[in-house]
């Protein structure tokens, strides 16, 4: 009894002790990363994070309720214009962050239930076809909203968006503190894990609630589900509701850092990228998806010292590594899905549901195909 | 010029396209129930492989329609093997899978083959070789020509064999035996695994034609090009009902026909507002509306979810 | 115990179905079939394979809207709605081919079962408030309750697919009872059981009566028909062929040609 109580204690202190180290890293990061990789990469760091938000978003909707939705860049893309059009010479406007950030989410989180609410009856299959022509659609309205009305100015896209702001301090601008120099990627850096912190605590607080596991439900099995009780519809709405507006949150942060924004920052390439990062870390797993968000993001970065690597073999660039960022993706998720299919890092559910035991299960022997759905 | 028949002229030649690139997700979707993203990059490589085939033969004095011909005769080959390997690497060991992985697998597919196929032949444009005299015909005070009519009827043609097939021999029995009860055809004696791979080749054969058509008809191929195309016909396969053959058919053609009549007079339906760029819009919105409101689409059997 | 229970069985009607046909293309699965179950019963619903027993649980459950009739609960007329409002109005049901949710443990079934009963939304999710909080740990004690009831409880954490085939079924009555039904309806429960398995149902079945749940059975195991059920319905081709007290019902000479003289014989 007295021993387990001790190690108890010991445990509760070496997790206190990781945490703390994590939190010192975390805030020393970009100045780590700065002095060792150069400003280039801060700025990358700061890209990561705003992929974080946007994959933990998407976690909601394919990791906790099984809706493959590949139109998930459109909520990006809705908080990216909200912010753009609201906050730049474009219209005249000029909202503050403070409003434009909840608006955002609120926003997207309207386009969520919006979308989503014809998809509902649909098939997982179906569910994901029409979820990537919607994304187009959007696309597309964006592309072309430029006449006989010009609303989102088409393909140059909005430029001098407002650089994020807060009661006078501006992200976009050096401060010194204590002596040390922040320049405008290292500040935003901080502002994005803040939002970024926040989203991990929502997105964990919801796993482990009556949400989410009427979202668990949903996805193993719906009819099961709406047999119990649960409101099929409206469990599902909150899901593409949840999960846009954490799209459109990071959207209205990624116009007001970039400063400029146009509509093929919001492709269906884009939507895959973010999947990707879901899948490869583990569907359904906070920390495998944040993993593979980080992993995805700066892989493309690592990918021109490949670039480098052919000069100096053959004298010239062969293939242009850019190119081969999208190929690499996809084969990513076919190796993923073939090899390892609950991820890097699977969570427990998604690890034993896609394990081999599974495939022993006599109800998934008795037919030749996915019989249940 | 009556604008409406040529749109119509028009939406016929495109809908047999679709129509043809219809049927391999319709096969596909019939006998596994899995919506293979990859079909349309499959009608891409064809229209590539084709093309390199036939700028390889340019400098020599064989005749343009000869030319054409080699092109297609070794895209189609080409396309069956791609069809096998894609269903033998990346599908068949998911066959017990979850549908989500299946499904992911597909679109991570999709883009490796797009992105193969740009790493080979490059992100520019390749223009199809003037081979095929044009010849133009007057028809009811609308134009078609040669090549359009070359492709309405080989696309009948095309479409009626595999009706043949399926309908009329044993391996077409075999086929729609597996596509409704895998477990029991097995025990019949069919070997399921050869069904499926066969019916990726055959989808993918005609996706091959369907890909040097649509390179003839625009004069131009792209390795994007299979993505939207794809997508088209996909939306066809829905429109006329999944899994069914004859509905692939006609709701390729019919979506061939609202594309072009829509195209022709969205300026007039939105009173200005939106103009013919929107064309691509159609396609997702018949889709959607499809999925939505009929998704057993024309002519596919609606069948209530079992308790 | 059994002789209170007996009084206890009123002669009102807790559920009336009252002429419901339902239709597969030119199929008649259920042609005007009523019936009623009165408050405090075990109903039987018997039949040979296809006869329409499982399609009248779901219409009553509202996964099916029949063509033609109703299903009263008191006034209140289930026929067309949804199957989360029938939860809601108290009628749980387990499912022929059971349908868990495969890959949440026993527990988290159960839990997901008191969803209709229970009221956190995302804004009490995320802040865990009190309210969240006491009513989560409610829900909990109460699926570890159930848990034990139907005698799993110390398999709470094991994945819902990895528990015996007798254990899955025990399963799906405690997620069903953690909606609080007032009448739980239960497709083939013993099926795939062995007798001492169905042995222990049966004694559960009692149990689940005797705390004041009806209950409408469909069942092919004849002895634990006979054993629990105060009264039988019969249906063969979509009709009600007949219905009364067990021993009545078992020697109807149309019930025994419905079954060719085979299990009731
Ligand atoms: N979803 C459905 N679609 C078509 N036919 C069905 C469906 N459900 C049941 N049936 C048919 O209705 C009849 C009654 O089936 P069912 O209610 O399952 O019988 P039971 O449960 O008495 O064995 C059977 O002939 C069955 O094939
Ligand atoms: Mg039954």
């Amino acid at each position: 009894m007295f021993a387990r109580w001790e190690e108890i204690k010991k445990d509760r202190r070496a997790a206190w002790v990781a945490y703390i180290l994590l939190a010192m890293l975390l805030a020393a990061a970009p100045f780590l990363i700065g002095a060792g990789l150069g400003r280039g990469w801060v700025r990358i760091l700061d890209f990561t994070l705003l992929y974080v938000m946007l994959a933990l978003g998407l976690n909601i909707v394919v990791g906790y309720a099984g809706l493959l939705d590949l139109g998930y860049i459109a909520f990006y893309a809705v908080g990216a214009y909200l912010y753009a059009l609201l906050a730049s010479p474009h219209f005249g406007l000029h909202l503050p962050f403070w409003a434009l950030l909840p608006l955002g989410a609120l926003v997207a989180g309207v386009f969520g239930v919006l979308l989503g609410a014809p998809t509902l009856r649909l098939r997982g299959d179906y569910l994901a076809i029409v979820t990537l022509g919607f994304g187009e659609i959007i696309r597309i309205f964006l592309n072309n909203l430029n006449a006989p009305v010009n609303i989102t100015n088409g393909p140059q896209g909005v430029n001098f968006i407002d650089p994020i702001s807060l009661g006078g301090f501006s992200f976009s601008q050096t401060h010194t503190l204590l002596g040390f120099s922040f320049p405008g990627i290292y500040t935003y850096y901080y502002l994005f894990l803040l939002l970024t912190l926040g989203i991990i605590f929502v997105s964990l607080r919801l796993q482990d609630s009556r949400i989410g596991r009427a979202w668990v439900a949903i996805r193993e099995d719906e009819v099961a589900a709406e047999a119990m009780g649960i409101h099929t519809r409206n469990v599902k709405l909150l899901a593409f509701a949840m999960g846009a507006s954490f799209g459109g949150i990071s959207g209205g942060l990624f116009a007001g850092f970039q400063g400029f924004i146009s509509p093929e920052s919001f492709n269906l390439f884009e939507s895959i990228i973010v999947l990707c990062m879901v899948v490869l870390g583990g569907m359904g797993n906070i920390a495998g998806v944040i993993l593979g968000a980080v992993l995805l993001t700066t892989f493309p970065e690592a990918l021109r010292y490949l670039g480098d690597l052919q000069r100096l073999l053959f004298n010239d660039v062969l293939v242009d590594p850019a190119d081969l960022r999208m190929l690499v993706f996809g084969l990513a998720l076919v190796l993923i899905m073939i090899f390892r299919p609950a991820g890097l890092i699977p969570s427990e559910r998604r690890r034993r549901e896609f394990g081999s035991e599974a495939t022993v299960l006599k109800q998934e022997q008795a037919s030749l195909y996915d019989s249940q759905r | 010029m009556d604008i409406f028949t040529q749109q119509i002229i028009n939406g016929l030649v495109l809908g047999s396209i679709y129509a043809l690139v219809a049927l391999g997700y319709t096969m596909v979707y019939g006998i596994l129930e899995l919506i293979n993203f990859a079909h349309g990059e499959v009608t891409m490589f064809g229209a590539m492989i084709a093309l390199a085939v036939m700028g390889a033969l340019l400098g020599t004095d064989l005749p343009g329609i000869l030319i054409v011909l080699m092109g297609l005769a070794v895209a189609i080959p080409g396309c069956m093997a791609l069809g096998f390997a894609i269903e033998r690497v990346a599908y068949r060991p998911l066959r017990r899978a979850p549908r989500l992985a299946a499904l992911i697998t597909a679109i991570g597919v999709s883009i490796v083959l797009q992105n193969v196929a740009m790493l080979i032949w490059g992100k520019q444009y390749i223009s199809f070789p003037p081979l095929l005299p044009v010849v133009r015909y007057e028809i009811l005070g609308a134009t078609i020509t040669n090549l359009q009519i070359l492709i309405i009827v080989l696309s009948c043609l095309l479409m009626a064999g595999l009706l043949w097939l399926v309908t009329r021999t044993k391996l077409g029995a075999a086929m729609r035996a597996t596509a409704q009860a895998p477990d029991v055809a097995g025990l019949m004696g069919i070997n399921a695994n050869t069904i499926i791979s066969i019916t990726f080749i055959l989808g993918a054969a005609l996706a091959a034609v369907a890909g040097v058509m649509v390179a003839a008809y625009y004069g131009l191929a792209h390795y994007h090009m299979g993505f939207l195309l794809g997508l088209k016909a996909f939306t066809a396969a829905v429109l006329g009902g999944i899994g069914n053959i004859a509905g692939a058919m006609l709701g390729g053609l019919l979506l061939g026909i609202i594309e072009s009549l829509g195209a022709g007079y969205i300026g007039d339906l939105s009173f200005g507002f939106l103009g013919s760029h929107y064309q691509d819009v159609f396609a997702f919105f018949v889709l959607i509306l499809v999925l939505v409101f009929q998704p057993s689409g024309l002519l596919g059997e609606r069948v209530a979810e079992r308790a | 115990m059994i002789a209170s229970a007996e009084a206890m069985t009123a002669t009102t009607a807790l559920l009336r179905v009252e002429g419901v046909s339902k239709r597969f293309g030119g199929l008649a699965a259920l042609d005007d079939v009523s019936l009623e179950i009165r408050a405090g019963e075990i109903y039987g619903l018997i039949g040979p394979n296809g006869a329409g027993k499982t399609t009248l649980f779901n219409v009553i459950t509202g996964l099916y809207a029949p063509e033609a009739g109703r299903v009263l609960l008191g006034a209140d007329n289930l026929a067309g709605r949804k199957p989360n409002e029938v939860v809601a109005r108290g009628i749980a049901r387990t499912f022929q081919n059971i349908r868990l949710f495969a890959n949440m443990s026993a527990l988290e079934n159960v839990m997901a079962g008191r969803h209709v009963r229970t009221h956190a939304g995302v804004v009490g999710a995320i802040l865990r408030d009190g309210a969240t909080r006491a009513e989560e740990a409610g829900i909990r004690a109460r699926a570890r309750e159930l848990l034990d009831y139907v005698g799993i409880g110390a398999h709470g954490d094991v994945l819902a697919k990895h528990l015996s085939y007798g254990d899955q079924r025990r399963l799906e009555i405690a997620r069903a009872l953690a909606t609080d039904p007032k009448l739980l309806a239960l497709d083939e429960p013993a099926a795939g059981m062995n007798p001492s398995e169905t042995g222990t149902l049966q004694e559960l079945l009692t149990a689940i009566r005797r705390d004041g749940v009806t209950l409408l059975l469909i069942e092919h195991d004849v002895a634990l028909v006979m054993g629990v059920c105060n009264r039988v319905g019969v249906l063969d081709y979509g009709k009600k062929i007949a219905e009364g007290l067990p021993a009545e019902v078992r020697s109807n000479p149309k019930v025994i040609e419905a079954y060719l003289g085979g299990a009731l014989a």
